[in-house]
C-alpha cells in the first residue's frame, strides 16, 4: 500500500515508525513569527508534553501538526502520511480515522445531540448509524456522560463539553491523539477520567501529543518538548 | 548547605572582606535570614583551608583592619560544578533552588549559564514528579496506601510550586539579562563603611 494513501495505515505493526514527524516547521500569524523551524518526532507508545510560556508557539504547533493550519515552511507527517501530499478529503479522512484531536474550546457541532455529535467522525467516515451510535454511547459512558446523550452542546457545562470532546476524539480508536489543554477546564475527577482514557491510546501502542501549561500533567508524559519564542528550548526524556 | 558556594560566587567579581560579603549576601537573598559574621568567617576559613579561596591582604581605610579574600582557580571550578548539579528535587529544597538560580544569574560572566541551570533543574524536577505519579497510578494491583498517596501528592505539588517559580525566573531572565554583578564593588578601592555599616568588633 502506498504510504501516501490515508486508508488504514498499519503503523502499529512497525512501532519504530514515528507516528508524528515534524520537520523544519515555520509559521507566522501575519507578520508575527509563531514557529521558527521546529523538528519533532514522536514514536509509538509515547506521550509527549509540549510546554512553554504563553505565546511560545505551542498551540500553533498543535494546530499545524493537526493540519488545521498550514505551515509556511517545513513538513508534517502523521502516521507516515505527508499532509501536504494529501488532498482535503484525504486529510479529513486521516483525521477522522486515525488522529483524534482535542482543542481547547470543545468545538462540538452546536445543533447535534451529543450521541450524534460524538459519533460524527464515524458517520462522516461512512459508518452505519447503528454501530456509530453504539460506539458513541460507549465513548460517552467512558467519560461519565451516559445520561447526556440527548443534550445539545449549549446545555452542557464547560467541563462536560470538554469531556464530550475527548469522547469524540477517541470514538474511532485513533492511533494518535493531538490535544491542546484537554483537561484545563475539568475538575480533578473529570481530569483523571479523561487522562486515563487518553493514556489508553499510549498503552495500546499509539502516541499522545499534549499541549499543556500544567507541570504535573507534563511530568506524567514520557517526554517534554519545551518551546520558547517558537523554537524548541529543550527536548527532555523523562523516563 | 550551599553557603560555601554562595561565598565563592560573591568573590567572583573581585576580592572582598568578610563584612562586604555579608552585605552582598543579604542583598542577593533578601528573604533569607541575614548572615551572621561568625558564619561568614567560619565559611571563609573553610574555603581557605580547602584551597577554594585565599587571603590576599588587609584593608582598613580608617576603620577596623579587615582581611581581604579572593577566589582561587579551584574555587571557580567548585562553583561551576555546584551550579551544574540540580538541587535534589525533594519538594522541600526551595531555598537551595533559589540560591543556585540567584548565584547563576550573578555569575554569568564566569561561564555559568543561567538558562542551563534552570533547564537542568526543571528536568530533575519533572523526572521526580513523573516517578511520584507513576507510583500512584501504576502500582501493580492499582492499590497504593492512602498515606503514601497523600505524601506523594504533597511532594508533587511542592515540586510544581518550585517549577512555577523557575518558569518565572526563566522568563525574567529572558526579558532582562542581568549585568554580571550588581554588587561588584571592590574592597580595595571603594570605601564601604558608613556609620551604619560598622562591623561589630569581636
Amino acid at each position: 500500500m502506498s504510504p501516501d494513501r490515508p486508508s488504514s495505515p498499519d503503523v502499529l505493526a512497525e512501532p519504530a515508525h514515528p507516528l508524528v514527524r515534524l520537520a523544519g516547521l515555520t509559521h507566522a500569524h501575519g507578520r508575527t513569527p509563531a514557529l521558527r523551524g521546529v523538528d519533532l518526532e514522536v514514536g509509538a507508545g509515547t506521550a509527549v508534553a509540549v510546554t512553554g510560556a504563553s505565546g511560545s508557539g505551542k498551540s500553533t504547533l498543535l494546530h499545524v501538526a493537526a493540519g488545521l493550519l498550514q505551515p509556511d515552511a517545513g513538513s508534517v507527517q502523521l502516521l507516515g502520511h505527508d499532509l501536504a501530499r494529501l488532498d482535503d478529503a484525504e486529510r479529513a479522512q486521516l483525521r477522522r480515522r486515525d488522529v483524534g484531536i482535542v482543542l481547547q474550546y470543545g468545538q462540538l457541532v452546536p445543533d447535534l445531540p451529543l450521541l450524534d455529535g460524538v459519533a460524527l467522525p464515524l458517520l462522516l467516515d461512512g459508518s452505519a448509524l447503528g454501530p456509530a451510535r453504539d460506539a458513541s454511547r460507549a465513548a460517552l459512558a467512558g467519560v461519565g456522560l451516559a445520561d447526556a446523550e440527548d443534550a445539545v452542546p449549549a446545555e452542557l457545562s464547560g467541563g462536560q463539553a470538554q469531556l464530550a470532546a475527548v469522547a469524540r476524539a477517541l470514538v474511532a480508536q485513533p492511533h494518535l491523539v493531538l490535544a491542546d489543554e484537554p483537561v484545563a477546564s475539568l475538575d480533578p475527577a473529570g481530569a483523571a477520567l479523561a487522562l486515563d482514557l487518553l493514556w489508553g491510546v499510549v498503552a495500546r501502542g499509539g502516541a499522545l501529543v499534549l499541549v499543556t501549561h500544567d507541570n504535573v500533567l507534563a511530568a506524567r508524559c514520557d517526554r517534554e518538548v519545551r518551546l520558547a519564542h517558537g523554537g524548541v528550548q529543550h527536548d527532555l526524556d523523562l523516563r | 548547605m550551599a553557603i560555601g558556594e554562595v561565598h565563592l560566587a560573591l568573590l567572583l567579581s573581585g576580592p572582598r572582606h568578610g563584612y562586604d560579603i555579608k552585605r552582598a549576601h543579604d542583598a542577593w537573598f533578601p528573604a533569607e535570614r541575614p548572615l551572621a559574621f561568625g558564619q561568614v568567617y567560619a565559611t571563609l576559613g573553610r574555603l581557605v583551608r580547602d584551597g577554594h579561596a585565599e587571603v590576599v591582604g588587609t584593608h582598613s581605610e580608617g576603620g577596623p583592619e579587615r582581611t581581604v579574600y579572593a577566589i582561587t582557580g579551584s574555587g571557580r571550578e567548585r562553583l561551576l560544578t555546584w551550579l551544574d548539579e540540580p538541587a535534589p528535587p525533594a519538594g522541600t529544597t526551595g531555598e537551595e533552588i533559589i540560591r543556585k538560580t540567584v548565584v547563576a544569574l550573578h555569575s554569568t560572566t564566569s561561564g555559568a549559564d543561567a538558562e542551563r541551570v534552570l533547564s537542568a533543574q526543571r528536568a530533575a524536577h519533572l523526572r521526580r514528579m513523573r516517578q511520584l505519579q507513576r507510583r500512584s497510578t501504576e502500582q501493580p494491583g492499582g492499590d497504593v496506601d492512602l498515606a503514601v498517596r497523600l505524601a506523594d501528592r504533597h511532594a508533587l505539588l511542592h515540586l510544581d510550586a518550585d517549577l512555577r517559580w523557575l518558569e518565572e525566573a526563566a522568563e525574567a531572565l529572558r526579558a532582562q539579562p542581568p549585568a554580571a554583578s550588581t554588587t561588584s564593588t571592590t574592597t580595595t578601592t571603594t570605601p564601604t563603611t558608613t556609620p551604619d555599616d560598622q562591623e561589630p568588633q569581636p
